[in-house]
């Protein structure tokens, strides 16, 4: 049996069947990023109608290991994950966490996410990444904006792509931001305010940068057989794919094209036995504006170049045809540094008509694709609340 | 003279050829003797064949913009430099990418242009770095 043949298998298998954000989100100097780790756990477990002594297998990434989030939740898990792949860590522990519920390596599985991006409170310092030092540093590059330009700037000159068409993507997701109450930014933006926003690095002005923020989230899977006694409608976990390419940009092969996401949105389409064309929801980390539209194009849902004609109003906007980014994103929702925790929660919540007046009608299959790094590495998921 | 910018400290032991290299007014990159495989950044395998024959050859200097930004602001806490200036990831003649900053330049995204033909300028820093910039060929 090919390996394609058992990921079909355990198409359905599994089922989120929690997910809440800390607390509160946003600025919190007075929470450090343990305690929102904390807060997002007990919030999904209880969404799922679980009690923490019923998880049994930590999955996490960042400052703070799966070993310490268990010590601070007091339980000895049997099954720890730590991948860090970046921001999409936590979409492709849905995968490790479907593999791992199957074989009985765990029965309940929490991925969390806690980060005090924005008020650096319990926070270890930054370490410097030494390839960086040596090669990039002395050049003035340091962080997501001096790097994801490039990528940008190389799409606007293969492609034509204009600043007005990336700005477009920062207006669909505020109009969806408008709708959700725990949204940071929801006031009114025009392609006009963002052109007009503070220059940060050409061709990045304020306004196409995510927020930064502290925020927790967490969900928690468990089998399909179980899933049906927690508190709500279960979400099956249709496909999985994860994928990783480079993590300096200069070893990527093609700037405009993420090989990693190609990578592991086929697989996750395979697993569930869709096609590009299926979804009618789609949640895509949101870093940059430009973001967005070249994860469409390297999933094969928009032709190369055209990823941006997906978020014209009347597609991707709220009513419109197809529905991206439904929580106001990165860009206006919350960014705490590692985002991927965040789409989930909005999929699960969108599948199970939980989103009030930014419900999606009739939504039965939402696709989640984050990045991790510079579009170095991906996770995909294709998810359902039908089996 | 006050350095303006973070610089690698310590040099591993990896790199220390390319920054010697650069004190000489060289820009050595990696070769592979197996498959003559020419890379950046440099490994002890080569990425290609993996063979772990690699030995170093002098550039051309020359190359083309694959990309670049404007920055408008510092980035890091060590950096003093006043904006805006420059980021660029060039594409060297002998293929691979390395990045660095465009100098002698309006930073200016209607003046700038990906692919316009770039060459080296060794710019002196301390006495042991020397960094590779580059300008647009005249
Ligand atoms: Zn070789």
């Amino acid at each position: 049996m090919s390996a394609v043949a058992d990921l079909k298998s355990l198409s359905n298998s599994v089922c989120v069947v929690g997910a809440d954000e800390s607390d509160e989100i946003g600025a919190l100097p007075h929470k450090s990023q343990l305690t929102l780790h904390l807060e997002a756990v007990r919030n999904a477990v209880s969404d799922a109608g679980l009690r923490i002594s019923d998880v049994d297998g930590i999955f996490t990434a960042g400052q703070h290991s799966p070993a310490l989030l268990g010590e601070a939740l007091g339980i000895a898990p049997r099954y720890v994950d730590g991948t860090s792949v970046g921001g999409c860590s936590f979409i492709i522990m849905v995968g490790h966490a479907v593999a791992a519920l199957h074989h009985g390596l765990c029965d309940v599985a929490v991925i969390s996410h806690g980060e005090s991006g924005r008020s650096g409170v319990g926070v270890s310092p930054r370490r410097d990444t030494s390839l960086t030092g040596q090669y990039e540093a002395p050049f003035g590059f340091g962080g997501a904006p001096t790097l994801f330009g490039m990528i940008t700037t190389r799409h606007m000159h293969e492609y034509g792509t204009t600043l007005e068409q990336w700005a477009q993507v920062a207006v669909s997701t505020r109009k969806w931001a408008m709708l959700n109450p725990k949204a940071l930014r929801r006031e009114p933006l025009t392609v006009a305010d963002v052109l007009a926003s503070r220059p940060v690095v050409y061709p990045f002005n304020v306004l196409n940068i995510c927020l930064v923020t502290d925020a927790g989230g967490a969900v928690v899977l468990t089998r399909a057989d179980r899933a049906r006694d927690c508190a709500k409608k279960p979400v099956y976990v249709r496909g999985v794919g994860e994928g990783t390419e480079h993590v300096m940009l200069t070893q990527m092969k093609d700037l405009t094209f993420s090989e990693a996401t190609r990578l592991a949105g086929e697989k996750a389409f395979r697993m569930a036995g869709v096609t590009h064309r299926d979804f009618d929801h789609i949640m895509l980390y949101d870093a940059f504006t430009s973001g967005p539209p070249l994860m469409l194009e390297s999933l094969g849902i928009a032709k190369r170049g055209e990823g941006v004609h997906f978020f014209a109003e009347g597609r991707s906007t709220p009513g419109g045809a197809l529905p991206i980014n439904t929580n106001g994103g990165g860009l206006s929702y919350t960014h705490s540094g590692m985002y991927g925790i965040f789409p989930i929660i909005e999929a699960t919540r969108q599948l199970r008509g939980e989103c009030g007046g930014r419900q999606v009608p009739n939504v039965k299959l939402s696709l989640v694709n984050g990045m991790g790094g510079m579009l170095s590495a991906a996770g995909t998921l294709v998810l359902s609340n039908e089996r | 003279m006050e350095i303006d910018r973070p610089i690698p400290s310590p040099i591993t032991p990896e790199a220390k050829p390319f920054w010697d290299g650069l004190r000489e007014h060289r820009l050595l990159l990696p070769k592979c003797g197996a498959c003559g495989h020419v890379f950046f950044y440099p490994r002890v395998l080569c990425p290609r064949c993996h063979a772990r024959d690699v030995g170093w050859i002098q550039a051309s200097g020359k190359g083309k913009l694959h990309a670049f930004e404007i920055a408008y602001q510092a980035f890091n806490k060590a950096w003093k430099v006043k904006p805006p200036w420059v980021l660029a990831m060039v594409e060297l003649a002998e293929g691979p990418r390395l990045m660095t900053n465009l100098v002698n330049v309006e930073p200016d995204p209607k003046v700038i242009k990906c692919d316009m033909p770039v060459q080296i300028v060794f710019s002196k820093l301390t006495d042991e770095i020397t960094l590779p910039l580059f300008e647009p060929t005249r």
